[in-house]
């Protein structure tokens, strides 16, 4: 370092007045290397070096995720997020080559890196109030932000196709996922809650229209200690706001909880009085019913029936129930209107499910537990051959509901289920308010037929009739009355002197007969004082004779009294 | 450019060139001792002090080049993480955010703050660069004894010491920012790693120019003209 030194002018130049020049003194230090000076950028190189290393170590791999729509997306401002925690950040975002997609590049950190595999699952996490929580509040200030689920698979990727529907289970939650069957998917969406007896237990976690476009299948995820109760007995209903039913039983209202008022959601239970079943495997598939009343009716055991009534269906409902003895055995599933061509006639058929396992009761109900066969058939053809039939009945006088009613008719004529048909035909009767209603119509009729004017016209025409005839008679018969009244009084008054005759002849004779008994008793009197005699004997037996003579003397006088004509007719011959 | 320079140096009487030691404290001009005559020449003329107020009096900086060299160099190798690196951590309630300087820039210019974003890109970007590359062009041109304009190189040199201790902006930025906003759960802001690059950068430059000595930019001339 030659050029540091300065220019030797000491020789050229004279040195001023020594004098006035003080001389600089010496003082020995301890003199530091030459070459420590270097020590600084080295240790700024190992330092810079150090924190580069640092950065680039946080710095983890650089992914795409492609989706379909970057709403909310920002380049250097949104993040990813893993279980919450912050793990990278979008650096850019573009369109796909074909312009459909948008592609996210994003700078993930170190720790994330295992967590890229194939399987791996990105999404946009933007505020929704669904599935009874109001999720991602946070991004209503912050943005949205991209949510990430860590895949199970080995084999790492970069590049991902990012869902559309954020996902709501992570992959590391416990429990196990099942695919419901429904007509429609309600008030449900992604997020909605699973209950069980109104304890959320899981949650949907998406849903597709199946393919022939009849139904939806739902993703239901239980959480893993209750997976276990969701078994083959298992129901499933939607639980979606208020259920209000008015049928054949009266009025119902069903809720699930104020959440699920709101929000809809998913409920299951296992059928009651049914010993539980080992679990159902993960994605086992269910039916999703209306509601509870449905779900716990439905039955695996369900036959589809035909009903074919005859009379109105008026007041039939699907969903009506099918009733044995006021336990609920089935349910009426569609009313239809058929043209039979053999007997060109219009009926009604209606189909109807028939849970005939609860027709067995609990020993059924054990039965289909434990999977013992069982053969529906022959046990339907024994009810049916002793006269077990439908019947249509009102269950409802208010409303007018009809439900239809099984039970045996024992005077109902023979039938057969006809398993011929699809589905099998099920033998009817008319209902019992049918049948009196057409019994009260042919009496009304008859009733009608009855000619009620000529029979008063008649009836007029006759009385007219008797009272001519009656004051007819009055004309003709009244004269011959008097007359023969007259006659009558002669007739008496005859009688009447004959008796007077009679008297004034038979009382003297009596007198005299009587003076002469007199004259005897005085005679007996004497004989019976003077002493016990045969005479007394005689007399007494006289005496009894005199005395039936004087009976019937006055029986005689009595017949005659009332019976004078008697005199003259002789005495009539009475039956008695 | 000549005929200026041949002026200036007819009338340039220097201390050094007169075999004296001026002293920065007090000023006391001194002659070095007589016993080491030889070694005033040498470069490692340590250990004299001024008989006044005890100061070191140099003829020249000792290792001054060298010294300044290693110091820009430090400085530079430490400028690339200042820039590259997040200089302030924000962790709100919604949000965690790493700036660098250079984000921070591009926000403030985005939401129209322009006046704030020059004033801190001049002062955290620009300045440190510019201090560097002015440090290493003089120290360059010293050591190859350049006599290209001496007066312009000096009030460069001049600049350069006074800006220095302004450039600590961001850190006084930071250092508030880090202190003030400590609401845990809501808002936590922290240093990043380019904090303690972007100080040593501006400590660093500060010694390169201390460790210069603007005298050696004279020297080459008095040379030139003792020669001439």
């Amino acid at each position: 370092m030659v050029d540091e030194t300065p220019p030797a002018t000491t020789s050229a130049l004279a040195p001023p007045p020594g004098d006035e020049i003080p001389q600089a003194v010496i003082r020995t230090r301890r003199k530091w290397p030459m070459m420590l000076v270097w020590l600084v950028p080295i240790i700024a190189l190992l330092f810079g070096a150090w924190i580069g290393i640092t950065a680039l170590r946080e710095r983890g791999p650089m992914i795409t995720i492609s989706f379909k729509s970057g709403e909310g997306i920002e380049a250097r401002k949104t993040r990813i997020k893993y279980k919450n925690v912050d793990i990278g950040e979008v650096r850019d975002v573009r369109l796909s080559e074909d312009h459909q997609r948008v592609v996210v590049s994003a700078q993930l950190s170190r720790e994330a890196e295992d967590l890229l595999v194939e399987d791996t699952r990105f999404w946009v996490v933007r505020p929704r109030i669904s599935g009874g929580s109001v999720t991602g509040l946070g991004t209503l200030l912050a943005g949205s932000y991209i949510g990430m689920d860590a895949g199970k698979a080995t084999a790492p990727s970069r590049n991902f196709a990012g869902l559309e529907q954020p996902s709501f289970v992570n992959r590391d939650l416990q429990g196990s996922q099942y695919l419901l069957r429904s007509e429609d998917m309600g008030s449900l969406d992604i997020g909605s809650p699973v209950y069980f007896r109104h304890i959320q237990v899981g949650q949907v976690t998406g849903y597709e229209i199946n393919p022939d476009g009849k139904d939806v299948t739902i993703n239901a995820f239980v959480n893993a200690p209750y997976d276990k109760l969701v078994n083959p007995n298992s129901r499933f209903w939607l639980a979606d706001g208020f259920d209000i039913t008015l049928d054949a039983s009266g009025l119902k209202v069903n809720t699930q909880s104020i959440v699920s008022i709101l929000l809809g959601g998913i409920a299951f239970e296992g059928l009651p009085d049914v010993d539980p079943a080992p679990p159902s495997p993960p994605n086992s598939r269910f039916d999703v019913f209306r509601d509870q009343g449905r779900a716990m009716k439905a039955s695996a055991m369900g036959a589809e029936f035909e009903l074919v009534f005859k009379e109105s269906v008026r007041g039939l409902t699907v969903g009506a129930p099918l009733d044995f003895r006021g336990v609920v055995v089935g349910e009426v599933t569609a009313i239809d209107i058929s043209f039979d061509r053999v007997a060109r006639d219009i009926t009604v058929p209606v189909r109807a499910k028939l849970f005939v396992d609860r027709l067995r009761g609990q020993r059924g109900r054990q039965a289909l537990a434990d999977g013992t066969p069982f053969d529906p058939r022959t046990f339907m053809d024994r009810l049916v051959a002793r006269g077990f039939r439908a019947q249509l009945k009102t269950g409802n006088l208010l409303t007018g509901q009809l439900y239809v009613a099984l039970d045996f008719q024992p005077g109902a004529p023979k039938a057969a289920v006809d398993w011929s048909h699809a589905p099998p035909d099920f033998p009817t009767v008319r209902g019992s308010l049918q049948e009196l209603q057409t019994t009260v119509a042919s009496i009304a009729l008859k009733i009608d037929k009855i000619p009620f004017d000529i029979i008063g016209q008649r009836l007029a025409q006759t009385l007219e009739n008797g009272n001519k005839l009656m004051s007819q008679l009055d004309q003709v018969t009244a004269p011959e009355a008097r007359a023969m009244l007259s006659d009558a009084r002669k007739t008496l008054q005859s009688a009447d002197k004959l008796i007077e005759q009679l008297g004034a002849e038979t009382a003297p004779e009596v007198k005299a007969a009587l003076a002469e008994v007199r004259k005897t008793m005085a005679s007996i009197d004497k004989s019976v004082a003077q002493a016990s005699s045969p005479l007394q004997r005689d007399l007494r037996d006289t005496l009894r004779e005199v005395s039936r003579a004087a009976q019937s003397i006055r029986t005689l006088t009595d017949y005659l009294e009332r019976h004078p004509e008697s005199l003259l007719r002789g005495k009539k011959e009475d039956g008695k | 450019m000549n005929a200026a320079k041949s002026t200036m140096s007819a009338i340039a009487v220097t201390a050094a060139g007169r075999g004296l030691l001026a002293c920065p404290a007090c000023e006391l001009v001194s002659r070095p001792p007589t016993r080491t005559s030889s070694a005033v020449n040498d470069v490692n003329d340590e250990g004299i002090a001024c008989p006044r107020c005890g100061a070191d009096v140099h003829l020249r900086k000792p290792e001054s080049i060298r010294r300044t060299w290693a110091f820009v160099l430090a400085a530079a190798v430490l400028y690339v993480p200042a820039n590259m690196l997040p200089i302030m951590d924000t962790n709100s309630l919604f949000d965690a955010q790493r700036d660098t300087i250079l984000s921070g820039v591009m926000y403030l210019w985005s939401t129209g703050s322009w006046g704030t974003a020059l004033i801190v890109f001049v002062a955290s970007i620009v300045t440190p660069l510019v201090k560097l590359i002015a440090l290493a062009c003089l120290t360059l041109s010293v050591q190859v004894r350049s006599t290209w304009r001496p007066l312009l190189r000096t009030r460069i040199y001049r600049a350069v010491t006074i800006v220095g201790r302004w450039s600590m902006l961001d850190i006084f930025v930071v250092t508030v920012l880090v202190a003030l906003v400590q609401l845990q759960s809501i808002a936590v802001i922290s240093a990043g790693p380019a904090a303690i690059a972007f100080g040593a950068v501006v400590v660093l430059t500060m010694f390169a120019a201390y460790s210069f000595d603007p005298r050696l930019i004279w020297d080459p001339i008095h040379s030139e003209n003792a020669d001439g």
